[in-house]
C-alpha cells in the first residue's frame, strides 16, 4: 500500500530566503510524523504548502499515490487534508456549531442554516474520539485546550485523514497537554494519520511514530523515537554539538534589588494570571523564570514592568515602591525592558535606528534639552551604539523595520543595556534568532549582572534558562512551584515543576 | 494589523531619491487627475461632440478648443495677474490651516475628519471677541482673536480626544457627529434673533471691530482680498513642522502615532498625548476660520459651510501629511479654486469639476499602486509609508 | 469575579439613579410651566388616507404629567429595589415616557396629532435607515464604508436623471441601484484590492461623488428642466392594515421604496443570522483569515457585500428623488449617509437595531418642525442635535456597549 502522504523535492522561496529547499517526507496511514525543527526552520511554511496556502517553486505532491495539487485550502479539504494552525483560526463570536460547520454549511428548506444536523455530527463526533466539546458554546468563552479540540473536530467534520497539528502544544498547560496527547492516541488508532509539528524535544520522543528533523528550510535527518536520545535530536535540530552554554563566572549576589510580595495579577480575560508570587532579585545574579507558554510569565513582566496592574501584593525596586508606577517612572527609577514582542512593543520600526534608540530617553538631557531633542546628540549615541552593540545595518538612519530580526533585537538590547540601571528584565530575548545574535546578547546579560545589576529572564526554552541563570523560579498557573539554583538542577526536575509536580512527592499540585 | 516584514537586505535609498520618487506620485496623481478632468469637460460639451459628428479630425479640433479655451482661462485665473495670484494666495490661506490639522492628527494616528466644524466654532470664538471687544489696539485685538479661534476649535477636537483617550470611541465618527453639532450651534448662534446675530433680518453676525482685521497688503486696491494670514499660515507651517520633528512632544505624538504599544512601552502617557494631539489639530482647524473671517468677510454668516472638512484631508494625503508638503498642496488647491471660479466665469464649466479633481486625487494618491501601474515606477522601500488610521475593530 | 459582579451591581445602580433623574427632570422642567386648568390634547387623526378614526385624547396637563412622573419614578425604585433583568429595555420605556411627558406639556392647550407624527418620523427615517443598512451590509463583512453620502448622491443623480429620461420610476429606481452599486465597487476596488485605508477611500468617494452629481447636475439638470422632473412612486395602501388606526397609516400607506425598505430590514436581518451567506459574512467580518482556511473566498465575499450595501444606499438616494421630492438638487442628501452610519453603531451593526434607531433620529428630525409649529420656546437646532450626542453617548460606552465587528476596516492580506 502506498505511503498516505508524500512529497517530494518540496522547494519554496521568499525573497532573499530560502525557506523549503527540496524537502521529501513520508506518511503512513495511522502514524503519527513529527516534525522538529528550531522557529524558522521552515516548518509552517512546508504546512502551509501542503495545505495549499502558499504555492511550491519546486517539488510535487502525492496522496495514496496518485500525484495532486493543491492550490488553496478548498483542495486541501477535499483531499483530506486538514490543519490546525498554531493561532487557532477560530471566530470567537460564533457557537462551536457555527465555527464547525462554516465553509461546509449544512442547509434545509434550500437556505436555512440547519444548526441542529450540524450540532448532532459535532456530537457524534466528539463521543467517538472522546473530545467533549458542547456545540452550544460560544467559542470566545471556552478555554484554549477546549478551542483546540473544536479545531480538531472542524477537521473531522471535513472527514480530513491527514492532520496537521503546528505546535500544538505551545498554548497548553501540563495538563491539557496530557488531554491532548490522548486525543491524537485515539484519533491514530481509528486511522488518522497526523502530522505534528514541534519543537520540543520530549514531546516528540512521546508521540511520533517517525521524526524528521529540519534545520535552515533543510531536510537534516530522520530518527526513531525508539533509539534516539533528546541529545540527538537537539544536535540535529541545533545543527552542532548540543546546547548553548554561556560562559560565565559564578556569580556574587550582593543587596536585593527587586523584592515582590504576594503579586497578585490580572490576565486579558479578567482571570487571575498571577496568583500571590514573592520573590527577590539581587545585584550581581541572573534569575531565569522558567515555565510552560502562558502560566503568567508574560502577566507578571508586564505587571512589574508598568504595562499591567496590580491587583494586590507590592513590587519594590532598589528600596522604593514601584507598585503600580507608570512606565516611565519604573524605567527611572532603573530599570531595563526588554519585551517579549520585540516588533510590538520594543521598535517603532517606520522610525530610524537612531530614534529608536532613544525610544525611551527622548525627553532627557542630553537627548533633549527642554522641549527640543538635540539631534547631534542623537546620531552620534546611535553610531557608537551601533558599532559597540555590532548592529548590522547600512546606517544609522536605516529604519528598524528593514532590518534582520537579529539585529532588530540588537537595537533594543543596545538601547537597553548602554543605559546605567539595576535591573534588566528580558523577556524571551532570543526568541528566534540565529546563534550568532543568541549568543552575543548572552553575553551581554552577562556582561551587565557582572557590572552589578540584577538580572531577570524569561524564556520558553529551558535550556536558555539553565545555561544563563544563576537562579531559576518555576512558573505553573500563575504560581511559583519552586525555585533553583542552576548548577544543582537537572531538567527532570525543572520540568516536573513545569508541570505542576513537586519533585519527590510525585503528587500533582 | 498589517505589520511589515522586516526586510533583511534592505539598502536604504539616499534621501534625495526616496524624495524625489515620493514627489512622484502626487505630482502624477495631480496630472492624471487634470488629464481625465479634461476628458469630462470634452464628453460633457455638446459642441464638441457635434464636431465629432462631422467625423474625427473636426470633433478633435473642437475638443483641443474646448480645453485650451477652459485650461486657459484656469490656468490665468490661477496664476494670471496680480489679482488673480494674490487670489490664490488668499484662498490658499484657510486650506494650509485646515491641511495641517488634519497632517497633525495623521502623524499621531488620529483622523480627524472634523476640521469643519472645528473650524465652524474657532470662527463662533474669534467673531464673538473681534466684534465685542472694543476701544484694543489692533496688536493686541488681533492676536485675542485669533487666540480664540484656535482656543474654540481645541474644545471641539479636545472633546473628541477625551472620548478617545478615556472611552476608546473612534474619533472618526465622533468628530462627524460633532460637525453636525457644530452646524447647528452656529445656526442657533447666529440665526435671526440668536445669541450672536447682528439685529435685522439677516443672519449674520455684527461687523468685526476694524483693530482685528488682518492687515491688507493692497490697501489701496479694495478687489484684491490678500492679508497678513497667508503668512501667519505659513509661520504656522514652519511651528508645527519644528514641533513634530524636533520636540519631544512631536516625538510623542509621531511615536503614539506609529506604534503606541512601543508608546506605552517607552513610557509615553498615550490617553494624554492622544487629547493633546486632537487639540492642537482642532486650534489649527479653528485658526482657518480667522482667516476668512478676520482677513476677508469681517463677520460671520449661517451656513458658512465651505467644505474645508473633506479638502483638509484631501490636502493632508496629498501632502503626506508633512508642513512643507500641505503648503505645497494647500497653494495647488488655492490655485485650482481660483482657476476654477475662472474658468466657471469665461467658460461656463461648473465649479464643481474642482471636487471631482480633488476625489480624484485623493484616490491616485491612497491608491499609488495605480499611479505606479500607470506610468510604471518604483515603489517606495517599506517603512517609508504612514500608517494613517486603524479601523473601529482594532484601536 | 467578585469586581465583575460589583460592575454589574454599579451598573444596575447607576441605571436606577438615571431613571429617576429622568423624573426629576419632568418634575423642574415640564411641571412649572403648568396650571391647573390647562389640558393636552392628543389627536389620532391620519393625515393623507382613510383610516379608522380613534377619538381624541384630552386629558388635564399637569395630571397627566403627574402620572407620568409617579410611573417613572416606579421603574427607577423598582430598578434600584430590586432590578429589572432587562435593564436597556426598561431605559427605552423611561425615555419614551420622558417623551410623553415633553409632548404633553409641549401640547398644552393646544393639540398634537400623534399620528401624523409618526407618520413624518417614519418618513424622515426612511432615508436614514437605508443608510444604515448599507453600512449594515458593508461593515458585517469587514469593510467600513464611509462613503455611504456619495453613494446616496450618485443613487439620487441617476434616480432623478434615467427616471425623467424614460419616464418610468421604474427605471430611475433601477439606475439608482446601479450608480450607488458601481460607487461601492470602487470603494470595494480601492479598499479590497488596493488595501487603501478604508476611511480614506469612504471620503474620496464622497468628494468624487460630490462634484460628479453636482458637475452633471449643473451642466444638464439646471439647464434642462426635462431632465429633472423624474415621475414618482404612489402610496399604497395595504388594504385592511392599512385602516389600523394610528399604525395603518404609519407604516401601511405608502410607496413601494418604502416597504422594500422594510423587507430590506427583515431580509437582511434573517440572511445575517440564518443563511449560509450570512454566517460566512460574520465569518469573513470577524476573522477572515479563519475563513480563509476553511475555503471561503474573503475578497469575493467583500465584493459581494460592499456592492450589495451601495445598491442600498443608492436605493436610498431613490427614495429622496422618487419618493419625495421629485427631483434631483445638488448635496441633497444633506448629511443622512452619516447619521445612517451612526444609526448602524446605535443599532450595534444589526439591521432591526438599526431601524430602531433610525426611527429615533427620524423622531428627532419630525419633532423640531412640529415644535415650530406649536411655538415651543425650544430651539429646534438643540433637538436637531439631540441624535448626534446621542450617538456620541452610546459610543462612549455610557449606554450599553457596541461592538463592531472584529476585522472592521482592516485589509485583509493573503499569505
Amino acid at each position: 500500500m502506498p505511503p498516505v502522504l508524500e512529497l517530494k523535492g518540496i522547494t519554496k522561496r521568499f525573497p532573499g530566503v530560502l525557506a523549503n529547499d527540496h524537502i521529501d517526507l513520508t506518511l503512513h496511514e495511522g502514524t503519527v510524523l513529527a516534525l522538529l525543527g528550531e522557529s524558522g526552520a521552515g516548518k509552517s511554511t512546508l504546512m502551509n504548502v501542503l495545505y495549499g496556502l502558499y504555492t511550491p517553486d519546486e517539488g510535487e505532491i502525492a496522496i495514496r499515490g496518485e500525484r495532486v495539487d493543491i492550490a488553496g485550502p478548498n483542495d486541501a479539504i477535499r483531499l483530506g487534508i486538514g490543519m490546525v494552525h498554531q493561532h487557532f483560526m477560530l471566530v470567537p463570536v460564533l457557537t462551536v456549531t457555527e465555527n464547525v460547520m462554516l465553509g461546509m454549511e449544512s442547509i434545509k428548506h434550500g437556505i436555512l442554516l440547519d444548526r441542529e444536523a450540524a450540532a448532532k455530527r459535532i456530537r457524534d463526533l466528539s463521543a467517538r474520539y472522546g473530545l467533549d466539546v458542547n456545540p452550544d458554546d460560544l467559542v470566545g468563552d471556552l478555554p484554549v485546550g477546549i478551542q483546540q479540540r473544536v479545531e480538531i473536530i472542524k477537521l473531522l467534520y471535513r472527514n480530513a485523514d491527514i492532520l496537521i497539528l503546528d505546535e500544538p502544544t505551545a498554548v497548553l498547560t501540563p495538563q491539557e497537554v496530557e488531554g491532548f496527547f490522548a486525543v491524537v492516541r485515539t484519533l491514530v488508532a481509528q486511522g488518522k494519520s497526523v502530522i505534528f509539528i514541534s519543537h520540543k524535544l520530549k514531546e516528540v520522543l512521546a508521540l511520533a511514530d517517525t521524526i524528521a528533523v529540519l534545520r535552515r528550510g533543510k531536510l537534516v535527518g530522520a530518527a526513531d523515537p525508539a533509539t534516539a536520545t533528546e541529545r540527538d535530536l537537539a544536535s540535529l535540530m541545533v545543527g552542532r554539538e548540543v546546547i548553548l552554554t554561556v560562559s560565565k563566572e559564578p556569580a556574587h549576589p550582593q543587596e536585593v534589588i527587586l523584592a515582590v510580595k504576594e503579586l497578585r495579577v490580572r490576565g486579558d480575560r479578567g482571570e487571575i494570571a498571577v496568583d500571590g508570587i514573592s520573590f527577590e532579585a539581587c545585584a550581581g545574579e541572573i534569575v531565569g523564570v522558567a515555565g510552560v507558554q502562558g502560566n503568567g510569565q508574560t502577566e507578571l513582566i508586564e505587571a512589574l514592568t508598568g504595562l499591567r496592574p496590580v491587583m494586590t501584593g507590592t513590587v519594590t525596586l532598589a528600596g522604593q515602591d514601584i507598585t503600580n508606577h507608570t512606565p516611565r517612572t519604573i524605567t527611572e527609577v532603573g530599570s531595563a525592558h526588554i519585551p517579549e514582542d520585540r516588533q510590538k512593543d520594543g521598535l517603532v520600526l517606520g522610525y530610524p535606528i537612531s530614534d529608536n534608540l532613544v525610544l525611551n530617553t527622548y525627553y532627557l538631557p542630553p537627548v533633549a534639552k527642554g522641549l527640543v531633542m538635540q539631534e547631534e546628540v542623537i546620531a552620534e549615541r546611535a553610531e557608537r551604539l551601533v558599532k559597540e552593540y555590532d548592529v548590522r545595518t547600512p546606517g544609522i538612519f536605516t529604519p528598524a523595520g528593514n532590518l534582520s530580526g537579529g539585529n532588530q533585537q540588537k537595537v533594543i538590547v543596545a538601547r537597553e543595556l548602554s543605559r546605567d540601571v539595576k535591573l534588566v528584565i528580558a523577556s524571551q530575548p532570543t526568541r528566534g534568532l540565529d546563534v550568532g545574535s543568541i549568543e552575543y546578547i548572552h553575553s551581554q546579560l552577562v556582561r551587565k549582572r557582572d557590572e552589578g545589576a540584577a538580572v531577570i529572564v524569561v524564556s520558553a526554552e529551558l535550556d536558555e534558562v539553565l545555561s544563563l541563570a544563576d537562579r531559576i523560579l518555576v512558573m505553573f498557573d500563575g504560581e511559583i512551584m519552586g525555585v533553583v539554583l542552576a548548577d544543582e538542577a537537572t531538567k527532570e526536575e525543572i520540568g516536573l515543576l513545569m508541570a505542576g509536580v513537586h519533585p519527590g512527592t510525585q503528587e500533582a499540585a | 494589523m498589517s505589520r511589515q516584514k522586516a526586510n533583511a537586505e534592505g539598502k536604504s535609498p539616499s534621501r534625495i531619491s526616496a524624495a524625489a520618487r515620493s514627489l512622484a506620485v502626487p505630482l502624477l496623481a495631480v496630472v492624471t487627475a487634470l488629464i481625465i478632468g479634461a476628458l469630462l469637460i470634452i464628453v460633457t460639451d455638446e459642441t464638441v461632440l457635434a464636431a465629432f459628428g462631422r467625423g474625427i479630425g473636426s470633433g478633435l479640433v473642437q475638443a483641443w478648443r474646448i480645453i485650451s479655451k477652459a485650461y486657459g482661462a484656469f490656468f490665468f485665473g490661477a496664476f494670471g495677474d496680480l489679482y488673480h495670484i494674490t487670489e490664490t494666495l488668499r484662498i490658499a490661506t484657510p486650506y494650509i490651516f485646515a491641511g495641517l490639522a488634519v497632517a497633525l492628527g495623521f502623524q499621531g494616528g488620529l483622523f480627524n475628519i472634523g476640521a469643519e466644524g472645528q473650524y465652524f466654532i474657532g470662527g463662533l470664538t474669534s467673531v464673538y471677541v473681534g466684534y465685542s471687544l472694543t476701544g484694543l489696539p489692533w496688536f493686541v485685538h488681533l492676536p485675542l482673536a485669533l487666540l480664540a479661534g484656535a482656543v474654540g476649535g481645541a474644545l471641539w477636537a479636545g472633546i473628541v480626544g477625551v472620548l478617545k483617550a478615556k472611552t476608546g470611541a473612534h474619533e472618526v465618527i465622533n468628530t462627524i457627529m460633532m460637525n453636525y453639532v457644530a452646524y447647528r450651534l452656529a445656526e442657533f448662534m447666529l440665526d435671526v434673533g440668536g445669541p450672536m446675530a447682528r439685529p435685522g433680518y439677516r443672519p449674520v453676525s455684527p461687523e468685526v471691530q476694524p483693530s482685528a482685521y488682518l492687515p491688507q497688503f493692497f490697501p489701496s486696491d479694495s478687489t484684491i482680498r490678500f492679508n497678513a494670514g497667508f503668512f501667519i499660515a505659513l509661520a504656522f507651517a514652519v511651528l508645527v513642522w519644528w514641533l513634530l520633528y524636533k520636540t519631544t512632544l512631536g516625538y510623542e505624538i509621531r511615536t503614539v502615532g506609529q506604534n503606541p504599544h512601543a508608546a506605552r512601552y517607552a513610557g509615553i502617557n498615550v490617553p494624554r498625548t492622544i487629547i493633546i494631539t486632537m487639540a492642537l489639530s482642532g486650534a489649527l482647524a479653528g485658526l482657518a476660520a480667522p482667516m476668512d473671517i478676520l482677513g476677508v468677510i469681517h463677520f460671520m454668516p449661517n451656513a458658512f459651510s465651505s467644505g474645508y472638512g473633506f479638502d483638509a484631508i484631501a490636502l493632508a494625503l496629498l501632502g503626506n501629511s508633512h508642513p512643507l508638503g500641505v503648503v505645497l498642496a494647500s497653494l495647488l488647491f488655492g490655485a485650482l479654486r481660483s482657476g476654477a471660479s475662472n474658468m466657471q466665469g469665461i467658460a461656463q464649466i461648473p465649479i464643481d469639476i474642482t471636487s471631482i479633481l480633488q476625489g480624484l486625487i485623493i484616490v491616485f494618491i491612497a491608491a499609488p499602486a495605480i499611479v505606479r501601474a500607470i506610468y510604471r515606477i518604483r515603489g517606495l522601500e517599506q517603512g517609508e509609508e504612514l500608517v494613517l488610521t486603524r479601523g473601529w475593530g482594532q484601536m | 469575579m467578585d469586581t465583575i459582579l460589583n460592575q454589574e451591581k454599579r451598573k444596575a445602580r447607576t441605571m436606577g439613579i438615571i431613571f429617576l433623574v429622568f423624573a426629576l427632570a419632568v418634575l423642574l422642567l415640564f411641571l412649572p410651566g403648568t396650571t391647573g386648568e390647562q389640558q393636552t390634547t392628543f389627536t389620532f387623526t391620519a393625515t393623507k388616507v382613510e383610516a379608522l378614526a380613534l377619538p381624541d385624547l384630552i386629558f388635564s396637563t399637569q395630571m397627566g404629567l403627574y402620572v407620568l412622573v409617579v410611573v417613572i419614578v416606579f421603574l427607577g425604585a423598582w430598578q434600584l429595589a430590586k432590578g429589572f433583568p432587562n435593564q436597556n429595555l426598561i431605559l427605552g420605556v423611561v425615555a419614551g415616557l420622558f417623551v410623553l411627558a415633553f409632548l404633553a406639556w409641549a401640547a398644552r392647550d393646544k393639540s398634537m396629532n400623534l399620528t401624523g407624527m409618526l407618520e413624518s418620523t417614519l418618513l424622515r427615517s426612511m432615508p436614514i435607515l437605508l443608510a444604515a443598512l448599507s453600512g449594515v451590509m458593508c461593515e458585517r463583512s469587514g469593510v467600513v464604508n464611509i462613503g455611504i453620502e456619495g453613494m446616496m448622491l450618485a443613487g439620487a443623480f441617476l434616480s432623478a436623471l434615467i427616471g425623467s429620461v424614460t419616464g418610468s420610476q421604474w427605471w430611475g429606481l433601477l439606475a439608482a441601484l446601479a450608480g450607488g452599486g458601481l460607487m461601492a465597487a470602487l470603494l470595494a476596488v480601492l479598499a479590497i484590492n488596493y488595501k487603501v485605508d478604508q476611511i480614506v477611500a469612504g471620503t474620496a468617494i464622497t468628494i468624487l461623488a460630490t462634484g460628479l452629481t453636482s458637475y452633471f447636475s449643473s451642466r444638464y439638470l439646471q439647464t434642462n428642466a426635462a431632465l429633472n422632473t423624474p415621475p414618482t412612486f404612489r402610496p399604497l395602501q395595504i388594504p385592511l392594515l392599512g385602516r389600523i388606526p394610528v399604525v395603518g397609516p404609519a407604516f401601511f400607506n405608502h410607496t413601494f421604496v418604502v416597504y422594500l425598505a422594510f423587507f430590506l430590514v427583515f431580509a437582511i436581518q434573517f440572511m445575517l443570522y440564518q443563511t449560509r451567506w450570512g454566517l460566512r459574512t460574520r465569518a469573513v467580518g470577524e476573522h477572515p483569515r479563519a475563513a480563509d482556511t476553511l475555503g471561503i473566498k474573503v475578497f469575493r465575499t467583500r465584493y459581494i457585500n460592499v456592492i450589495i450595501g451601495g445598491m442600498v444606499a443608492g436605493l436610498s438616494g431613490a427614495y429622496l428623488v422618487l419618493s419625495s421630492v421629485a427631483r434631483f438638487d445638488e448635496l441633497m442628501s444633506a448629511g443622512k449617509g452619516y447619521i445612517g452610519m451612526a444609526a448602524m453603531i446605535f443599532g450595534n451593526w444589526n439591521p432591526i437595531g438599526a431601524f430602531g434607531s433610525s426611527l429615533i433620529f427620524g423622531f428627532a428630525d419630525s419633532l423640531q418642525t412640529k415644535l415650530a409649529i406649536l411655538q415651543v420656546p425650544i430651539p429646534s437646532q438643540f433637538l436637531l442635535m439631540a441624535p448626534y450626542l446621542v450617538t456620541m453617548i452610546v459610543l462612549a460606552g455610557v449606554v450599553g456597549q457596541s461592538r463592531p465587528p472584529a476585522a472592521d476596516g482592516a485589509p485583509y492580506e493573503k499569505e
